[in-house]
């Protein structure tokens, strides 16, 4: 594989700026005259947005009718407005890349974000700061195109430092909530964590490697221009940086708490996109991981495997329903990190692509739930719901059974094609991590899903359900449709997806022929096995307790003779009771203890040092000269020390 | 008898003498045309120019204004000179002519003029005399330059005097406020002791040289190139002190403690000029001492600036996280930017000293902007200057938030700033020469500074109910031109850094022996 | 006379006037402390200056310009300080903490 190294500015990608142009000009648009505009604020936002996916359209067959005649690179197309920084041999444009990688980001940040502009229209509607909201929204699409059609280490970073912004405001929105100004400045301050080591990464890349786009990067990855130490540095502290970004362990704390947010916020930022850059950046950069002399991949897919049957546990025991899809969003950036560790990125991409479209699909679901039920988000208080509201039911059903992982749906083509990389790399522990978590997943969202659509109607007192208004709808149906039919962009046998991104990011090694099909297999089994027992569980619970007032009329020999029962209470005290603990622990110990308790203590040791040398500030002159002489006298003995040695 | 006037050359200090000049034309034209204040000319009455800014008081700050305009011509003037036949000393090597100096004139005069405009419209608006006011700035200016161009530490010492002693006047400007009072003595208390260590230093550098001298025959540099190391004990502990006596000028911590208060009770436009200003001289000449002359030394000098470095980032920045006063909290931040133009110091390379020329240049563009804006929210006796009292600024005035969020994300290093880039060149250039570790804790002493420009962000932001007063700006065109001025720099240096680093580098270069 | 006498002299000198801006409260009584000091490094000076004998002079110049310059300091602190004595009708730099923390 070669790289070309972007040497001079070119001018080919005629459309790269107006992807990104569009959704700024409405931002800045909204952000001033946004109350002016009044609801047309929306129209403006969710147009600018539609705009840029055309233009990506546009840039897409731009580069297919490219001719591939001088080898699969050719398919590159960069756009430089200016060089940026010009320091002896060092340089660094301004420019952004087109390519394969690139133009599937852009239909996803596009597409989706258009959908979920268009579900907003109908979301926020009786929203005060409607214009600011869509506002922020444009800022926020217009900063994550940036992010991934920057051709350069440091644009990305802008782009990256943009999202993290726009994200804060977003989930500070409703910011007379104190919760939800707390949750803004937990996500700020863990994503910091995170964009320091990226920071550092760059400096260390830009000295190391002596350029900072892609390209260059990856050649000198690639040559041994970067040694295989100052590699794994570099990798570890990008890494580090996509951890933060991506929420995998240990900093994954914030993005429960960011649920804070707006509800099409949580689906477009913290599911669909912005949280899927740290997936983004280890794929471009992948050959420098792969050039580190410490087997940094393996710890990218540890870390990925780990997160993912952690979170997922944690997911089995709550309760909320915006907490459920958030700890399943967690859980699946931790598969998508396992592909990127096991060397299958176009199939991390893959599980990317078909998870946007189903977790932004069920979180618009859960706002149209809440939206229904005034805010309610107890899956306790929910029950029976598709009957009251058919079209979200549906759709969600189609983002259930993807994320389950059952044929034909969009999910069990990446799932199986994850897994079947992880066999296919030798890695059977990281195999069963993410089979482990297939089942949980398949168990804890049917539990979510049986509770709220199933069964009998429950809703909480004093509200009237009713179904998503048009513009909802309007989203909820395409990400419906995708949902169930995403895998077909890259079925078995025709792969199409993997081989339109190989130029960039490889071949994926990953099992064939019979062990193929066997792994889906189990894939498969296990997916329905979670189902049925959440469907024993959770959608006959519902009738347990009409039993349970039944038998205690009737006495206890009726319910003595109901051995089911005992084998339900078995299940409860064998497996979902120490399950349960296994949440409870992983939810109170691990998340709020430890890793919550780092950084809260982090922040409480500033505040605390620093009410402690403020004191020092007494305000008395006579002080402040004290401080000055012992500054001297500690100079001198310093000095005095060193001169003597 | 013919009197035969000795040849001078006066290109190398030009500019202070324009200075100087203006500063005394201005003292005079104040006592016959400038507008005293009504307390003092009760007769004088209606006639204030209160609707029109400029009003009839616009001679002294045009004439200010021409000094400074001066000044740079006559900067550029000896750029070409230099430029052309490389750096020299003048006055018997007591000034020396070089791109360092130059480009640090050039730097100050912007700083001054800056600052001249604000502070014509903050006294005409609370009345307050100006004409020394426009002096004491042009004094002080002059100070601050012959700061970067003196090479004889008898210079240093005037310099540092001359521009001392102007700001602790300035710092006292309006003496009706009782802060503003009690600021000025402290900073003059601490300012004037800290003068006799920097003092004791010379003194200690003479005893082990026998010079006073810092390129010139038999002056520090030869003496360190002809002298064993073993004798040279005297001289690293002169010069300890003389890092201690510029170290409290660019408020290094455990020299910092004046910083705040005088910084708070500073009328906001003097503070700008200071954090600006003060901090510029004080690493041009420590940046002249210790990278350029005291080279040889490094090993000895090093250690005890890294710890500097170090104490003074971790340190102003966890201070500034509990404060309450924005002018406070801009304060100990201007300490934290001070320790990270020492990261540059301490790399002694040319990275370094042209990596830490644009970051105290972009961060004068900058904070000579955050502190007009406190200026024009502050009211009368700035009183208005608690993070609080910014609360709802997005909405009473959304474009001066939006410029002030600019100034913050700069202050605090975000891209597209000229913040980001700045620390972008000094943390470089120590990673480059070897000190990764120190930019780590610069690294960590930024995370920690993100938090409290947060904070000023959020409160701006909010637009509940609570909002007791709402800010309410008061501001003229001079005020507005200075703040755009600022926020454009800030944004432009932040997207197109490449000329004016290159035009830091193409101006590190030194006179020498 | 060996020139250490008067660097003793002039240390002892020196730490007094330190030992006087830490522990005098009267503003007034801080200033002529740092004069002490002031006129400490004037020795200083002086002494090393006749050490190097003809090539040291500018020991001697430098003492000058230090007294000039301290005149003009005084100056300025004594113009603070009545302001301040103004306002408070004392000079106790004790009882000037408006500003802190």
């Amino acid at each position: 594989m070669t790289f070309a190294a972007s040497t001079l500015p070119t001018d080919e990608a005629t459309f790269a700026q107006l992807i990104f142009g569009a959704p700024l000009l409405g931002a800045v648009l909204l952000l001033f005259f946004g109350k002016r505009l009044g609801k047309l604020s929306g129209i403006i936002g969710s147009a600018t947005v539609g705009i840029a996916f055309v233009f990506g359209v546009l840039s897409f067959m731009d580069l297919t009718s490219i001719a591939t005649g001088h080898g699969e690179n050719a398919r590159v197309l960069t756009k430089s407005w200016f060089t940026w920084i010009e320091v002896g041999d060092f340089n660094v444009h301004m420019s952004l890349v087109i390519d394969q990688l690139s133009i599937v980001m852009v239909f996803v940040i596009t597409g989706v974000g258009f959908l979920i502009h268009v579900y907003s229209i109908g979301y926020m509607s009786s929203e005060e700061n409607y214009g600011r909201f869509f506002a922020y929204l444009n800022l926020f699409i217009a900063a994550m195109l940036l992010l991934v059609l920057g051709d350069n280490l440091l644009v990305m970073f802008i782009g990256w430092e943009g999202v993290g912004l726009c994200s804060y405001l977003l989930i500070g929105f409703w910011f007379e909530d104190r919760a939800n100004a707390t949750a803004a400045k937990k996500a700020f301050v863990v994503n910091r964590i995170g964009d320091f080591s990226f920071l550092l990464g760059i400096f260390l890349l830009a000295v190391s490697a002596g350029t900072l786009t892609f390209a260059g990067i990856n050649e000198s990855a690639v040559s041994g221009a970067i040694g295989g130490s100052m590699a794994t540095v570099g990798a570890l502290l990008l890494f580090g940086g996509a951890a933060g970004k991506s929420a995998q362990i240990p900093l994954y704390v914030w993005l429960p708490d960011a649920m804070a947010g707006p509800t099409p916020v949580s689906a477009l930022i913290h599911a669909a996109t912005m949280v899927t850059a740290g997936v983004y950046m280890v794929a471009r950069t992948f050959p420098l991981f792969e050039a580190a002399s410490f087997d940094v991949l393996l710890l990218v897919a540890w870390v990925g495997g780990a997160t993912a049957v952690i979170t997922a546990i944690v997911a089995a025991a709550e309760y909320d329903i915006k907490k459920i899809l958030a700890y399943s969003t967690i859980s699946q950036l931790g598969y998508m990190f396992l592909a990127l560790g096991v060397g299958a990125y176009s199939i991390a991409i893959f599980h990317l692509v078909t998870h946007a479209f189903f977790k932004a699909l069920m979180f618009l679901g859960s706002g149209s739930v809440m939206h229904a039920l005034d805010g309610e988000t107890d899956v306790r208080r929910m029950g029976g719901l598709r009957k009251v509201m058919p079209i979200t039911g549906w759709t969600f059903m189609m983002g259930w059974l993807a994320i389950c992982g059952i044929v034909p749906f969009s999910g069990f083509f990446s799932k199986d094609a994850i897994l079947a990389g992880a066999w296919a790399d030798g890695q059977y522990v990281l195999w069963g991590l993410g089979v482990a978590t297939a089942a949980l997943t398949a168990f804890y969202m049917s539990r979510l899903y049986l509770r709220v659509f199933e069964g009998g109607v429950v809703m909480p007192e004093g509200t009237h359900a009713h179904d998503a208004p048009p513009t909802m709808a309007a989203a909820l149906i395409p990400l419906g449709i995708l949902s169930l039919a995403a895998g077909a962009l890259n079925f078995p046998g025709g792969l199409t997806f993997e081989h339109f991104l190989e130029p960039v990011l490889g071949e994926p090694e990953v099992a064939h022929g019979l062990t193929a099909w066997l792994l889906g297999g189990a894939a498969t089994v296990v997916a329905v096995g979670g189902i049925a027992v959440a469907w024993a569980l959770y959608l006959r619970a519902g009738g347990l307790q009409v039993r349970d007032r039944t038998e205690r009329m009737l006495g206890p020999a009726v319910r003595a003779a109901r051995n089911k029962l005992y084998v339900d209470r078995t299940y409860e005290t064998l497996i979902l009771q120490p399950g349960r603990d296994l949440a409870v622990f992983c939810t109170e110990v691990v998340d709020r203890k430890i890793i919550d308790g780092a950084v809260n203590g982090t922040g409480k040791l500033v505040a605390g040092s620093s009410e402690l040398l403020r004191r020092l500030q007494t305000g008395y002159v006579r002080n402040y000269a004290a401080a000055f002489l012992v500054g001297v006298v500690v100079v001198f003995s310093i000095l005095i020390v060193r001169v003597a040695a | 008898m013919d009197f035969v006037a000795p040849k001078i050359a006066l290109s190398g200090i030009a500019p202070e003498i324009a200075l100087a000049a203006t500063a005394l034309l201005v003292l005079l034209a104040d006592a016959f045309i400038g507008d005293r204040p009504r307390t003092l000319r009760p007769e004088h009455g209606s006639a204030r120019p209160g609707s029109g800014i400029l009003g009839n008081r616009w001679h002294l700050p045009l004439l200010s204004l021409i000094g400074f305009g001066a000044a740079v011509y006559l900067a550029l003037d000896a750029w070409d000179r230099v430029d052309a036949t490389g750096a020299t000393t003048q006055f018997s090597g007591m000034i020396a002519v070089d791109g360092f100096s130059v480009f640090v004139k050039i730097t100050l005069a912007v700083f001054g003029a800056l600052t001249i405009l604000l502070g014509h419209e903050y006294l005409v608006r609370r009345d307050l005399e100006e004409g020394e006011f426009f002096a004491l700035v042009l004094f002080s200016v002059a100070g601050m330059m012959l700061m970067a161009s003196s090479a004889d530490l008898i210079v240093t010492f005037l310099a540092l005097e001359t521009f001392s002693i102007a700001l602790y006047v300035l710092v006292g400007y309006q003496r009706s406020r009782l802060d503003g009072q009690e600021a000025a003595m402290k900073y003059f208390l601490l300012g004037a002791f800290s003068s006799t260590f920097f003092l004791l230093g010379i003194a200690l550098v003479f005893g082990a040289t026998g010079s006073t001298n810092l390129y010139g025959e038999g002056g520090i540099t030869s003496f360190l190139a002809t002298t064993p190391a073993a004798d040279l004990s005297l001289l690293v502990l002169g010069a300890g002190l003389l890092i201690v006596g510029l170290g409290f000028k660019v408020a290094a911590v455990p020299f910092h403690m004046w910083t705040p208060d005088a910084y708070q009770g500073a009328p906001s436009p003097v503070t700008g000029f200071m954090a600006a200003g003060s901090k510029l001289a004080g690493f041009a000449a420590l940046l002249r001492l210790l990278d350029v002359v005291l080279f040889p030394l490094r090993w000895d000098w090093r250690p005890l600036v890294i710890g500097i470095a170090v104490v003074t980032m971790i340190v102003g920045s966890i201070l500034a996280v509990v404060q309450d006063d924005i002018k406070r909290m801009l304060a100990y931040s201007s300490i934290a930017h001070a320790g990270f133009v020492f990261t540059a110091v301490i790399a002694t390379n040319d990275r370094g000293i042209s990596g830490a020329l644009f970051y105290l240049a972009t961060y004068g563009l900058t904070i000579v902007g955050a502190f007009a804006i406190v200026a024009v929210l502050g009211g009368p006796e700035e009183r208005r200057t608690r993070v609080n009292d910014f609360r709802g600024l997005f909405a009473a005035h959304p474009l001066l938030a939006g410029i002030l969020t600019l100034l913050m994300l700069s202050l605090a290093g975000v891209p597209i700033t000229s913040g980001f880039v700045a620390k972008l060149v000094v943390f470089g250039a120590a990673v480059e020469a070897g000190y990764t570790w120190v930019v780590v804790v610069g690294a960590i002493a930024s995370a920690i500074a993100a938090f409290f420009y947060l904070r000023i962000l959020v409160v701006m932001y909010m637009v509940d109910a609570e909002v007791a007063e709402e800010p309410k700006a008061v501001m003229g065109p001079l005020s507005i031109g200075v703040i755009g001025l600022s926020a454009a720099a800030t944004l432009v240096l932040g997207l197109f850094w490449s000329p004016l680093i290159e035009l830091a580098e193409k101006a590190t270069f030194f006179a020498g022996p | 006379m060996p020139i250490t006498y008067l660097l003793i002299l002039s240390s002892m000198l020196f730490s007094i006037g330190v030992y006087g801006v830490l522990a005098r409260q009267n503003a007034v009584l801080i200033l002529l402390s740092i004069e002490l000091m002031l006129n400490a490094v004037n020795i200083n000076l002086v002494a090393f200056s006749a050490m190097f004998g003809a090539e040291g002079v500018a020991g001697q110049v430098f003492a000058l310009f230090i007294i000039a310059v301290a005149a003009a300091e005084v100056g300025v602190g004594l113009a603070i300080v009545i302001l301040i004595f103004r306002n408070r009708s004392n000079v106790d730099v004790d009882e000037m903490s408006l500003m802190k923390w």
